[in-house]
């Protein structure tokens, strides 16, 4: 702050001469800046180019090789749904019909419906159809009927993609005289290509034709619901208590760091950390929906506290002011109108560390959810596995009708994954305030 | 200031009001090591609108947000000495910040509406002070605060749009209306023009003018012409001192002091 007192000096007089803007050295300049203009557009465009056609690579192998996976071959059996042969005797209720001996009656079945290499072409699961049949409608009983049955895998394997030319004779997995049968039936309308809905609602099995991804789908969704319900609250009650309530010291500065070290640490860290904790020092269940929840949590917890906070922190002070200068509570500040408008953020954030938590296999791996577990989990005690998970454990599988079921399981990732990458941006669009 | 000048503010205060609404008395606010006010008193009547002037980064400001307590929430700010609101200590343990900051309103430099609707921007002070038993009772301050800030008839077939969809002097207005539904009795203004266009500013001033005497009115402003206007008394800061309290009309033709008659006929940047 000084007095005006004395005037500005003048300005230098005239010692150098006037800009030519119309010199070769101003031209070659500007053309220059043109040049690297170009240049840098069409580095940034094959940059793009690059990205955008690994992903397309990506997409194309797994639909290529998942896409299949996604039909099944079956063939039709009939079957004489005789009470003698089912063992059944004269009781008719729910506990004898729940264990009748349909295994023999579907073996028969095969046998006379197919012919002697039936037993060889349709699945050996295909029994526990006909006990859903019986146990819907019991007056089918003594009838005969007629029922769709997976093929075996081999042979869904011939259906779709026809004899390897790489496999030696001896060792192809079906015979030339199988095949013979195979067609002949196929000649008889008893083979048809179908919907595979064994792949999405039957949970894991050491058959492909019988394996699906059922009991990892509700897994994985058991699993969220736990680290969803853990991470949220806290994540975002510990980045509100942060930003808008700790003093500004060296604990909190060190809990800051702290926290952004913590959402660098490998996930098997955070694995091994569960196994100690959860499993060996609190003793809850092996391979539970519950434990796994619990590791995802602190894994994804770091992420949606930095999330939280950058959406609370980009929030105008002057909102802050127009609440408190009208006597709002430093309470009702944050939560009234602070928080709701930082929401569209703090969702973002979360869904984000949601997806990963979803797509994360390592720290799971650690806290036994790798185990082979047929039935889907009714609650998140339930031993169960989640989908990445299972397609690590089909990868490891050399059957070829498993190699096709991790492509598909894989594509079933992929979407669940763009399903909540959509639903992030939709709520980002739909909270998101202008001012 | 010297003593005597205090004692002669004083002593024709006192003449003029016999109670005022505001008093303070050798207020010091510290920013960290930054000793941004240096003993300030003054006191602030209902009848009048009270303009604090001077350059920038003088303490007018600060002092401003003394009156509310805003300087609280800036961590590293101290305040001393004594502020009083009807003869009651504003940093006394049984004052309520919160109750304070309904007492005394407060209007920003940029205007600072709710991303609600515009009736919601008003109802929002009353409610969580509870000034409404009823649905019907908050439509009537909806209404009465929107028609004393002057916005009722441009506002009121569209209380459900978005507060920051006005215009800037609307929107300033609506935080006017906003500060006033919760029924204070002073209103601090902290350059409450400096972010509208002529005529928005225009608007602002009558009602400022309109306001007098219901609410003490209490704004800072960098415009002379504007504190000339609006204003009955004018305090001119300097370097985080009062250098002079008077009437707007001695402070612009006859000021006692020659930093003030340096500052208003343009003399200092």
């Amino acid at each position: 702050m000084s007095t005006r007192a004395e005037a500005l000096p003048a300005a230098p007089a005239s010692g150098r001469p006037p800009t030519d803007w119309k010199s070769p050295d101003m031209v070659a300049r500007v053309k220059r800046r043109y040049r690297s203009e170009t240049i840098f557009r069409f580095i940034g465009l094959a940059a793009l180019v690059f990205a955008v056609g690994f992903l397309a690579l990506l997409l194309a192998t797994m639909l290529r090789s998942g896409l299949s996976g996604f039909v099944q071959t079956q063939v039709k059996v009939s079957v004489e749904l005789d009470p003698t042969l089912l063992e059944l005797g004269s009781d008719r209720s729910g506990q004898a019909l729940l264990n009748a001996d349909y295994l023999s009656a579907y073996a028969r079945g095969l046998r006379e419906s197919l012919g002697p290499a039936g037993p060889d072409i349709a699945s050996a699961n295909g029994w526990t159809a006909l006990r859903e049949m019986v146990m819907a409608d019991p007056t089918l009983l003594g009838r005969t009927v007629e029922i769709w049955v997976p093929a075996r895998s081999a042979f869904d394997q011939y259906a779709k993609v026809g004899i390897d030319p790489d496999i030696p004779p001896e060792l192809a997995p079906v015979s030339s005289e199988q095949i013979a049968a195979f067609e002949r039936l196929s000649e008889q309308g008893r083979i048809r290509t179908s919907l595979n809905r064994t792949l999405l609602f039957s949970g894991d099995s050491t058959t492909p034709e019988a394996a699906g991804i059922w009991g990892a789908f509700i897994g994985s969704l058991l699993t969220i619901a736990v680290t969803l319900a853990l991470a949220f609250p806290v994540g975002v009650l510990s980045a509100v208590y942060l930003e808008e309530f700790a003093p500004r010291n060296r604990l909190t500065d060190f809990i800051e760091v702290s926290i952004n070290n913590l959402a660098a640490v490998p996930s098997i860290i955070f694995g091994l950390l569960g196994l100690a904790v959860f499993l060996n020092t609190m003793g809850l269940p092996r391979s539970a929906p519950l434990v796994g929840g619990l590791t995802l949590a602190l894994m994804t917890l770091p992420v949606i506290v930095i999330a939280a906070r950058a959406a609370i922190k980009s929030v105008p002070p002057s909102i802050r002011d127009a609440a408190l200068g009208i006597g709002a509570s430093r309470l009702q500040t944050v939560f009234e109108h602070v928080v709701p408008l930082a929401l569209p953020g703090i969702l973002t954030g979360t869904i984000i560390g949601v997806a990963r938590a979803l797509g994360e296999t390592a720290p799971l791996l650690m806290i036994g959810m790798r185990a082979f577990i047929v039935d889907a989990p009714r609650s998140i005690t339930d031993p169960a596995t989640v989908l990445p998970v299972q397609i690590f454990l089909w990868s490891d599988n050399v059957d070829r009708g498993f190699v096709e079921k991790t492509s598909a399981a894989i594509l079933v990732l992929l979407v669940l994954l763009l399903l909540i990458n959509g639903v992030a941006i939709y709520l980002r669009n739909k909270f998101e305030q202008k001012w | 200031m010297s003593t005597d000048t205090l004692a002669r503010i004083a002593g024709k205060q006192e003449a003029v009001d016999a109670l005022p609404l505001m008093t303070a008395r050798d207020v010091h606010v510290y920013y960290g090591q930054k000793h941004a006010l240096k003993g300030v008193s003054i006191d602030i009547t209902r009848e009048n609108v009270t303009a604090f002037i001077g350059p920038s980064g003088c303490g007018k400001s600060t002092f401003l947000r003394c009156f509310n307590r805003m300087n609280d929430t800036i961590d590293n700010a101290r305040v001393t000495g004594r502020i009083e609101l009807e003869g009651q200590d504003i940093h006394a343990p049984e004052m309520d910040v919160v109750q304070l900051r309904a007492r005394v309103g407060m209007v920003f430099q940029k205007p600072n509406p709710f991303p609600k609707s515009i009736y919601e921007n008003i109802a929002y002070g009353p409610r969580i002070h509870g000034l409404a038993a009823t649905q019907q009772e908050m439509d009537e301050i909806v209404t009465r605060s929107l028609t004393r800030a002057g916005l009722w008839d441009e506002v009121k077939d569209r209380l459900q749009d978005s507060g920051t969809a006005l215009s800037g002097g609307q929107q300033q207005r609506l935080c006017i209306a906003r500060a006033i539904a919760v029924d204070p009795e002073v209103i601090l203004m902290d350059e409450p023009c400096s972010a509208l266009d002529p005529i928005a500013t225009g608007k602002v001033e009558e009602l400022i003018d309109e306001l007098r005497g219901r609410y003490a009115i209490v704004i800072v402003t960098h415009n002379m012409q504007q504190a000339a206007r609006v204003s009955q008394k004018t305090a001119f800061f300097h370097l985080g001192d009062l250098v002079e309290y008077d009437d707007t009309s001695v402070i612009f033709t006859d000021p006692k002091e020659s930093r003030t008659r340096d500052y208003i006929t343009g003399r200092y940047g």
